[in-house]
């Protein structure tokens, strides 16, 4: 549906030019929700402003179901937009229309009869909500209610596809959830395709079925959410989907070596998730074992379950313990930097605890048992 | 005995109560005899402006209303075509800026110095420049009607500025909604940029108008009549400090009048 090929921006900058995006290569399929993920200056706006063609790509194609949006101009250009909407951090709207002229906007300048304009805004604000407020300003508005009404104007000209950018990132966490819980329902109701902008990962985790990572420019791992979530392939995407860990309790009682050091962490995808394995670990196995922490959530529909557990034992017998985990689906590694034994590991390298790279090592899974 | 003359230097038809009296007697017994019925004023000794009360009264309750017509005229009419020609020029400098709907950086630069330089001739100077342009238009350089093309111009790049930093004043934000929403130029520039702005429009409408009014003033003092006429007639060259006070006061609320005005209309126009 949306096909971004070689894509390259650059920008021209007083300490010279700043590549804002690298050779970028994704495919959209039709219906997807596809996220992207980064941090400021990853590039992840640059693309949403190049695919809405607000800019200019330096190489590359973005083609949209076959037209390739950067070598059109003029009308085309329009026609073409007006397959597209655009979601906004601030919203965007009209302050001096009422709320049904800034959803009536994109159908105004489309040229659609006042009949249809007039049945399309009140089914739209039917759909976010909001069928109350047709007569009022946007000023009179909280920011999810001005949300929903760029939502509905993004929808309004049946664009195939719909472009979120950080589209939440100006609203609460409630807000945030009953917005996140709208697109879903527009996505799964209508089909349509929706491009996510985000740097927040419940944003990814609740709403996307596809995530693609962003890093200086470049797309450094992309794929279904379950999987980058799960199976991390980069430091930047484990960091994303890691935890804080520092600010959890049991990180704190490691660092002062209030407990041991062999800590592990076990993560359970889909049906392993709802299965006892702590208690037949524990029954089977000469070990002890006790939680740190634990989560469980859903992404994208499946439920993952993480938990974070300290094994005191023979290392045989730890390594005999994390076989059965494995063979029943479980994925468990040692977390790095924390002088923890690792039996599957003997070379594993054992380094004191250093409270300004703590941060920065735990959590990851370097030195563990590679993911692939 | 002094010798008395009609006031003639100033036309005597136009204002009939005025005299000027040419002093060469003794100057107390005469305005002790005059005291009871005439107002005067006293010019370095030798020269005593003489008023029927009576005469003086009727003329002001003539001449002041007329005055302020006359200025509401000048101002009305220059304004018009002030806020018509500024809004063209205004939205030019805003659509041509560097990263405009219509950029041409070079085009921008070129009528922004335009406007510098008609913006820093003093008016007064704009007036006498504009004599010839004003009697090729109106046919005379003098009058209400004359002073409305040298008002205008004055006017214009004032608007513009005006006009330019209220369009500035939109966030990139919202032109941007409207360019992804498939929008062309002219349907930005009259379904986005003119709504979303119109207050800062007025609020620019009203400041202009405004300076248009006290300009209206200078202009009356070299042939342009209104208000700024008869203070300069009656409160300068004959030393009426009343008519000169009363001409400030028709002027103050006229200012007040307009400026409140147009806050309501801005207040009205803004829903954010």
């Amino acid at each position: 549906m949306l096909e971004i090929k070689n894509l390259s921006k650059i920008y021209a900058t007083p300490n010279g030019p700043l590549a804002a995006l690298r050779d970028v290569n994704v495919q959209v399929g039709k219906g997807d929700i596809f996220g992207f993920i980064g941090l400021s200056g990853a590039g992840k706006t640059s693309l949403a402003r190049c695919v809405s063609v607000l800019e200019r790509a330096d190489a590359g194609a973005i083609l949209l179901n076959g037209v390739d949006l950067t070598r059109l101009k003029g009308a085309n250009l329009r026609q073409a937009r007006r397959n597209m909407g655009m979601v906004f951090q601030h919203f965007n709207l009209l302050m001096n229309a009422t709320i049904f002229e800034n959803v009536a906007f994109p159908l105004r300048i489309a040229g659609w009869p006042q009949k249809e304009i007039t049945a399309r805004v009140e089914h739209l604000l039917e759909v976010v909500g909001l069928t109350d407020k047709v007569k009022t300003y946007p000023a009179t508005l909280s920011g999810g209610q001005k949300q929903r009404i760029g939502i509905a104007r993004a929808l309004a000209a049946e664009p195939q596809l719909i472009i979120c950018d950080e589209a939440t990132s100006a609203l609460d966490p409630d807000t945030t959830r009953s917005i996140l819980t709208l697109l879903k329902k527009i996505n799964a109701d209508t089909g349509v395709t929706i491009i996510v902008i985000t740097h927040e990962m419940d944003v990814i985790k609740t709403l996307c079925s596809h995530v693609a990572v962003m890093e200086g420019g470049e797309i450094i791992e992309q794929g279904k959410v379950i999987d980058v979530l799960t199976h991390p392939q980069t430091e930047t995407a484990r960091r994303f989907f890691a935890k804080d860990h520092s600010e959890e309790g049991w990180f704190k009682a490691v660092q002062e070596n209030k407990i041991g050091h062999q800590v592990f962490r076990a993560v359970f995808i889909g049906a392993a998730a709802r299965r006892s394995f702590i208690h037949d670990v524990i029954r089977n196995f000469d070990i002890e074992l006790s939680i740190l922490s634990g989560s469980i959530e859903s992404v994208s529909g499946t439920m993952v379950g993480s938990l974070i557990i300290e094994m005191t034992g023979d290392d045989a017998v730890l390594a005999k313990a994390m076989a059965f985990f494995r063979e029943n689906g479980v994925e468990i590694e040692a977390i790095e930097g924390m002088e923890t034994a690792n039996p599957t590991d003997a070379t594993y390298p054992t380094e004191s605890i250093d409270s300004a790279t703590c941060k920065d090592t735990v959590g990851s899974y370097e030195g563990g048992v590679p993911h692939a | 005995m002094p010798s008395i003359q009609p006031f003639s230097l100033l036309s005597s038809s136009t204002d009939p109560g005025f005299f000027r009296l040419l002093f060469s007697g003794e100057w107390d017994a005469l305005a002790r005899h005059l005291s009871g019925n005439y107002l005067t004023t006293v010019r370095d000794g030798t020269e005593i402006y003489l008023m029927n009360m009576e005469a003086y009264l009727t003329h002001l309750t003539r001449t002041l209303p007329q005055a302020t017509i006359d200025t509401l005229y000048m101002v009305g009419f220059a304004s018009l075509f002030a806020v018509l020609f500024g809004i063209v020029v205004g939205m030019t400098l805003y659509v041509t800026q560097r990263g405009g709907i219509y950029a041409l950086p070079g085009f921008n630069r070129l009528l922004g110095a335009v406007i510098n330089i008609g913006r820093s001739i003093p008016f007064v100077v704009l007036i006498l420049l504009l004599f010839p342009l004003s009697r090729l238009i109106v046919g005379t350089s003098i009058g209400r009607t004359a002073s409305i093309v040298p008002l205008t111009i004055a006017a214009i790049p004032f608007m513009s500025r005006v006009i330019e930093a209220a369009l500035n004043e939109l966030g990139r934000g919202i032109i941007e909604a409207a360019v992804a929403a498939g929008a062309t130029p002219r349907q930005i520039i009259w379904r986005v940029v003119l709504p979303e702005c119109a207050p800062g429009l007025v609020a620019g409408f009203t400041l202009t108008i405004i300076n248009l009014i006290t300009f209206s003033a200078m202009a009356g003092m070299i042939g342009g009549g209104g208000l700024g006429h008869i203070a300069h007639m009656y409160g300068v060259s004959r030393f009426r400090t009343d008519i000169l006070v009363y001409t400030i006061i028709i002027l103050v609320i006229l200012v007040q009048i307009i400026q409140a005005i147009g806050q309501m209309i801005a207040r009205r126009l803004d829903k954010r």
